[in-house]
């Protein structure tokens, strides 16, 4: 055998790869390119796999393991490079009653136009992802903080003003709730304690109303005028005890 | 652990170096990082002049064993070192330094105490952030005070931290450091805990006494605990290494 080639594994072992191509094709992916069973072809049907698996079946968005893994590398990049990024969580607001009311299909609908709608308010280095039945997130590299009220506020009113049609004569319309927290430049966090304040950022939208964007605030070394005045005004009453 | 004040000038490397004594005579092995890269001033407060310091170790000049040096009271220092101005601002290479250095001395001491620098920049917030715990240093000046809020407030936001610790340092009467303490868990329970949906507990660690001794040693460059340790402040430091301990 030629040294400078290295044996393809196929070679060696025979390969079970129907199941894996017959995945591939169910999921609409186009065979692999190349001359079958040629490294070349492995490695192309290795690629479409890994896309696979980090896709979201529906909506074709990142699903949870790859948002994960992007999390992660967000972080590590924050705490490096110095800037900022805004992790936002995304709700479809009474989305079961969609479902209730339209039946799945329909529910399954919404889904697919909502995902559409947030790849489109976003930029082509943002992370879109599905990551739960109707929740969403979206990571922002070196996203400032004027701009990531921007760009939560325009999903807000992309999505509400967006007739969704689910059948011939039905539209539905939905609104969303969206909750947000930067990671702050230079900090080394936890990928956990980030997905945990942007949550409960959303949580606080929802209890606003739905339908509306909470950010967390980001000048909170700010000490007010009432929190300076209970610090203070009780500790000099201590003074003359 | 990390030792921050918010505002400057309350004690900060004084109480982290004599903190490091107390817990040596304990028993502890206790390192102490000069963490505040761009203002360094362990070595005057121990009266120590290095040959090798953090920057030796960060360019390569030098190996971390050689840096980490022997103090007056019975602990170890790494120190910063004057030729760091140029790190008064935290780029990607110093923070992996500073991580990379930490992550090497940390198993070999029982306590390694981070002396950061003031205020609440992302300096100090990053080498906060390289902390299990975080020990703040506030005096009752209503700006310590306040300053030391804010301190916590972000590190609570931004760090996801659910207790600090709490030391009042130049108290004028017994028991004020409590109040000091009771006041901020106050202000804390009414504004910072119901933001993060979270109780944020402030541990009240202990109170040292504003004590003519404290600036005596500081003049003449000494630990108050090896000058004076008969001293109200070495006596109350005592205590407080006690309290860590427990």
């Amino acid at each position: 055998m030629d040294r400078s080639q290295p044996p393809s594994p196929s070679d060696l072992t025979p390969l079970r790869l129907e199941q894996a191509l017959q995945l591939l094709s169910q999921s609409g992916q186009l065979a692999p390119q190349g001359e079958p069973h040629s490294a070349a072809w492995l490695q192309n049907l290795v690629d479409a796999l890994v896309d696979l698996s980090s896709r979201d079946a529906l909506t074709g968005l990142a699903n949870r393991r790859s948002f994960d893994a992007a999390l992660s590398r967000e972080l590590d990049r924050v705490a490096r490079s110095g800037e900022p990024a805004l992790l936002l969580a995304l709700d479809i607001d009474h989305f079961k009653r969609v479902n209730d009311t339209y039946g799945h299909l329909a529910g399954d609908q919404v889904l697919k136009a909502v995902a559409g709608a947030l790849i489109d308010c976003v930029r082509p280095m943002d992370l879109v992802a599905r990551t739960g039945g109707e929740e969403f997130s979206i990571i922002l590299p070196n996203c400032p903080a004027s701009f990531g009220e921007t760009v939560a506020e325009r999903v807000r009113r992309r999505i509400e003003h967006m007739p969704i049609r689910t059948g011939p004569a039905q539209q539905i319309n939905v609104s969303i709730s969206v909750g947000g927290a930067f990671a702050p430049q230079w900090v080394r966090s936890t990928a956990a304690l980030w997905v945990e304040r942007a949550d409960q950022q959303l949580y606080r939208a929802k209890a606003q109303g739905r339908n509306a964007v909470r950010l967390e605030p980001t000048a909170v070394s700010v000490v007010s005028t009432d929190e300076k005045r209970l610090l203070f005004d009780a500790s000099r009453f201590q003074d003359f005890e | 652990m990390a030792v921050t004040s918010g505002k400057g000038g309350v004690g900060k490397t004084f109480v982290a170096a004599n903190l490091a004594a107390a817990l040596a005579r304990q028993g502890q092995r206790v390192l102490v990082l000069d963490a505040d890269l761009g203002l360094a001033n362990l070595d005057v407060v121990l009266n120590l002049f290095p040959k090798i310091t953090l920057h030796d170790v960060f360019t390569g000049k030098n190996t971390l064993n050689e840096a980490i040096l022997p103090a007056p009271g019975g602990f170890s220092v790494l120190l910063a070192g004057s030729g760091m101005v140029e790190y008064s601002r935290m780029t990607p290479e110093v923070r992996e330094q500073l991580q990379k250095v930490i992550d090497e001395v940390a198993p070999r001491f029982d306590r390694v105490l981070l002396d950061t620098g003031a205020g609440i920049s992302d300096v100090v917030l990053y080498t906060v952030s390289l902390a299990d715990d975080v020990l703040v240093v506030a005096t009752p000046e209503p700006t310590s005070l306040t300053d030391a809020y804010a301190t916590i407030k972000v590190l609570a936001t931004t760090q996801g931290r659910r207790a600090v610790q709490l030391l009042v340092n130049q108290v004028r009467r017994p028991g004020e450091g409590r109040a000091v303490h009771h006041q901020l868990q106050l202000v804390v329970d009414r504004y910072v805990s119901p933001a993060l949906d979270a109780a944020l507990r402030i541990e009240f660690v202990g109170e040292l006494p504003s004590d003519p001794a404290v600036r005596d040693a500081v003049q003449h460059r000494q630990l108050l605990l090896e000058a004076m340790p008969g001293a109200p402040a070495s006596v109350a430091m005592v205590g407080v290494a006690t309290r860590l301990l427990a």
